[in-house]
């Protein structure tokens, strides 16, 4: 056998065993989900069952914890796609001289933890409305997505970033040459142009929140989301009803992604298509244009 | 001096500092005259610049940086009851940071053995997983880059994004359930008869170390999959060509080339680990102390703020440490890193 061959080989186990790593843990509290037995395992496997769901559905605190989530999620997204859209934009045409400077403040959340996000924010609007009386500020759910967004921003600016990056200018000038106001080339040619960006800053933003729990713990004060409900829960001790909750995150995740595969796909196959059309009307275009040209 | 000095740096150093940046601007305009491009309104229009501006300002101004002064000024001010706050007592003091060392915040006799040790260990043990996560996902990056084929490539990328979809916390507990006394492992190493009697893998804290290093994988593979894919074929063709072994071209070429990945997905990952508290309360063995859970104490059991926000900002140095570290290691900027 040649060394490349031997190499390929262990290339191979390696990726085997990689993936075993990767879902191994996760396959087997996926079992203990159904197993009878009240403490999660997989050997004796006493009998499948499904009520470990029912127990948490009947969960109140989770369920309680479950809509904190989605709602700071959701407000999460209100407030970072725009950031973020507004960062990536001014660090196209900030003042020179700024720009490293600017460049350092907003990525500065992307590299520091988050438990000291959630700290600072807690900290700093404590002060800030003792001193000017805005008590509706210093509240779980508004801090948790200040601190939230400060980070999710700089992730959703760096995904327009790239996509800014593409952007051809031209555009906007041959829309100004036409008459457009700025407002509605903004509106016209950049916004349509960044759509996609948008979508996926939107999901990523939504489902860093969603899954937070650093930041969370500190900003949520005496409230509590999904992620702070399950780490009391787990402190307290194991139940398969736990393993339940992460099956559950799971079926909803696989038929997400499964939607979007599927998404990205069709709409592949459509830009591919019409490629195909733009290069064949091409042709039949040059063929006109060289049968003309040999007729004359 | 007085606590009240703070109050004015807070408020009134960011506004000092974009009035600055802006007056340079204008002079600059000023200095070139008619030479000068199209001022931020003329570019944008009112509506988009004032969006833009007050976005940003919130962001930057009221989520970043003044969140973070306020944290550096409680460090260094002394536990007093709120109504005595900014009042004749409320003078800078070290005492927080004394006793993050000491253990007191008046006598310099012993040193904190609990906390200085759970701060060792936390950054310790962070370098250690970085550079573990850099050895388990070298190889699979590469082959990823390198020599898969896109179905294969996107159904990789699908099937490592899959298990980050699943919380962190639900994560920790899937290595729980691993490794307790009565664990998957443990139950299957006694009926192969490798062992007698249950290992305790938590308080061994082997859980631990594993869940923290599945924690972040991905973060590191990411990075070095970007750095990877960016070199041209022809290098290593080349260097096969010429007759190079494996590890050179490995050594001599991936490498030097994925640098900036390398350092991104090293900082991220260290940074992560290292602020991590979900991992160590749930995997953590009893004896074993990592330094957030501490962090979180100081605010939530002690209700001492001042001294949580002295012990945040030491574990906010070490990242800046660590960062600077991998910067001049790599001789990178730090453009390079965050993107």
């Amino acid at each position: 056998m040649s060394t490349r061959a031997i190499h390929r080989a262990l290339m191979g186990v390696y990726i085997v065993i990689f993936f075993a790593y990767l879902f191994g843990p996760l396959l087997i509290m996926g079992v203990t989900a159904f197993n009878k037995s009240a403490y999660p395992q997989i050997m004796p496997f006493e009998g499948f069952t499904l009520d470990w769901f029912s127990v948490l559905a009947a969960d109140k605190d989770m369920i309680y914890g479950l809509q904190k989530s989605l709602w700071i999620g959701f407000l999460v997204v209100l407030v970072s796609v725009p950031i973020g859209l507004a960062g990536a934009l001014v660090m196209t045409q900030v003042y020179a001289r700024a720009r490293s400077f600017y460049y350092l403040i907003v990525v500065s959340p992307v590299l520091t933890p988050g438990v000291i996000i959630g700290i600072s924010t807690v900290v700093f609007w404590r002060q800030a409305t003792q001193m000017t009386g805005l008590k509706f500020i210093y509240d779980g759910t508004v801090l948790t997505v200040l601190a939230q967004s400060s980070f999710i921003s700089a992730y959703t600016m760096l995904i327009f970033l790239a996509r800014l990056a593409r952007f051809d200018r031209t555009l906007e000038e041959a829309a100004l040459d036409l008459g457009a106001s700025r407002a509605q080339v903004f509106r016209h040619v950049l916004l349509p142009f960044m759509l996609p960006a948008i979508g996926s800053a939107a999901v990523i933003a939504f489902l860093s929140s969603f899954e937070n729990y650093n930041t969370t713990t500190f900003a949520i004060l005496a409230d509590k989301t999904l992620t702070t409900v399950l780490a009391g829960r787990m402190r307290q001790g194991t139940t398969p009803a736990l393993s339940a909750l992460a099956v559950a995150v799971v079926a909803v995740t696989v038929v997400g992604a499964i939607l979007f595969e599927i998404v990205k796909r069709r709409e592949e196959a459509r830009a591919k298509a019409r490629a195909a059309t733009a290069e064949k009307a091409f042709n039949a275009e040059l063929t006109a244009d060289a049968a003309g040209a040999t007729a004359a | 001096m007085h606590s009240s000095v703070g109050q004015w740096i807070i408020y009134l150093l960011p506004p000092l500092v974009v009035a600055g940046f802006a007056l340079l601007a204008i002079l600059e305009r000023r200095r070139l005259g008619p030479a000068a491009p199209a001022g931020f309104v003329d570019r944008n229009g009112w509506p988009v610049a004032l969006f833009l501006i007050v976005a940003v300002g919130l962001w930057t101004v009221f989520m970043i940086v003044m969140p973070l002064m306020a944290m550096v000024d409680l460090s260094f001010r002394p536990k007093l009851a709120p109504p005595q706050w900014g009042g004749p007592k409320d003078f800078y003091t070290l005492e927080n940071y004394r006793y993050f060392l000491f253990g007191s915040t008046t006598s310099t006799d012993a040193w904190n053995v609990t906390h200085l040790k759970a701060f060792g260990l936390t950054i310790w043990v962070s370098i250690l997983i970085t550079i573990l996560d850099f050895a388990i996902c070298y190889p699979i990056a590469f082959y990823m880059a390198r020599v898969a084929g896109p179905a294969r490539l996107r159904l990789m990328m699908l099937l490592l994004i899959a298990p980050y979809w699943v919380n962190e916390i639900l994560r920790a507990f899937a290595f729980r359930i691993l490794f307790t006394q009565q664990g998957v492992i443990n139950k299957a190493l006694l009926a192969m008869g490798a062992i007698d009697q249950p290992v305790d893998f938590i308080a061994a804290d082997v859980a631990l170390y594993s869940g923290l290093a599945y924690a972040y994988l991905l973060m590191m593979m990411f990075a070095l999959y970007n750095a990877i894919e960016t070199l041209d074929k022809n290098l290593i063709e080349a260097a096969r060509d010429l007759g190079a072994p494996w590890w050179h071209i490995h050594t001599f070429i991936v490498i030097p080339h994925a640098k900036p990945g390398i350092g991104s997905g090293a900082t991220l990952v260290f940074m992560l680990t290292a602020g991590s508290i979900a991992a160590p309360l749930i995997l953590g063995g009893p004896k074993t102390l990592w330094f957030t859970p501490i962090v979180y104490d100081r605010f939530y059991q002690a209700f001492n703020w001042q001294q949580g926000a002295a012990y945040a900002l030491i574990l906010l140095a070490a990242c800046v440490v660590f960062v600077l570290g991998v910067l001049k290691l790599f001789r990178l900027g730090l453009g390079e890193i965050a993107r």
